[in-house]
């Protein structure tokens, strides 16, 4: 699904990176804890979060995450926009609660990270 | 090839510069995206604990052909309890730390997930070293 996408989707106002929304992410991610996206994310994502902390950043930046949507109506800071501008990751926001942006995207055909029955997880 | 890095303690907005740097370097060493996402890992969490935990701490990197030894060390007040600690959801950290997404008890045993070897050291009152090795090849 390409960002430009899940932008109209989610009815999302993008942050930074405006000039990537062509990138095309098959599988999303959606939660408020970084020390879980760090223990669970494999596959490249759309992480869709309502923590707005540098944090959040730093941490997809590990993950090569490409793209974060913030949810709740949150918008982060300008130095975090600034942050995310510099290492090439999109930033959206949506008005839309968690669980409704990824309800609508996972019926849009964006996937989860399945972990449930991997062995190999924590 | 030796890198060395210090990291500043209750600086939560900076912590993570260190990891970020590293795997910059990694990147235009020409190691495997898959290696840089597992050192990655390991050295963001570390640093993050280093920070939440321990006031901070350095890092040694030693990059050879055939692997990447990570030496973490801080004068922190140590792991009472080691195995708790190892524990997937055992947490000691504070509410600063949780606000910024952390602090869930997913950090050490991620770190031991993700690393090709890891020994811990720690003295409750003189502080931690951690250990890590990955594989290049």
């Amino acid at each position: 699904m390409l960002v430009s996408e899940i932008k109209e989707i989610l009815d999302a106002e993008i942050l930074a990176g405006e000039d990537m929304l062509d990138i095309n992410i098959d599988y999303g991610y959606g939660c408020d804890l970084m020390s879980d996206v760090l223990a669970f994310v494999r596959h490249d994502i759309i992480l869709l979060s309502g923590l707005v902390h540098p944090q959040v950043i730093r941490t997809a930046e590990m993950l090569d995450i490409n793209a974060i949507a913030f949810v709740r109506g949150k918008k982060p800071s300008s130095e975090l926009i600034r942050m995310a501008k510099l290492k090439n990751i999109i930033l959206l926001t949506t008005k839309h609660t968690l669980f409704t942006a990824c309800g609508l995207l996972y019926k849009n055909g964006l996937e989860g990270e399945e972990i449930a029955h991997d062995e190999d997880s924590l | 090839m030796k890198i060395h890095y210090d990291v500043e303690g209750g600086e939560f907005i900076s912590a993570g510069v260190a990891s970020s740097k590293l795997k910059k370097t990694l990147k235009q060493l020409g190691i495997s995206p898959n290696v840089i996402r597992k050192v990655s890992i390991c050295m963001y969490e570390a640093e993050i604990n280093m920070v939440i935990h321990a006031d901070g701490g350095v890092i040694d990197v030693e990059i050879t052909p055939e692997n990447i030894e990570i030496l973490i060390k801080d004068e922190g007040p140590g792991i009472e309890d080691l195995d708790l600690a190892m524990q997937v959801g055992y947490s000691t950290a504070s509410s600063k730390a949780r606000e910024m997404g952390f602090g869930a008890g997913m950090g050490l045993p991620n770190i031991k997930r993700h690393s090709d070897g890891m020994k811990i050291e720690t003295k409750v009152g003189e502080g931690t070293k951690l250990e890590l090795i990955f594989n290049i090849k």
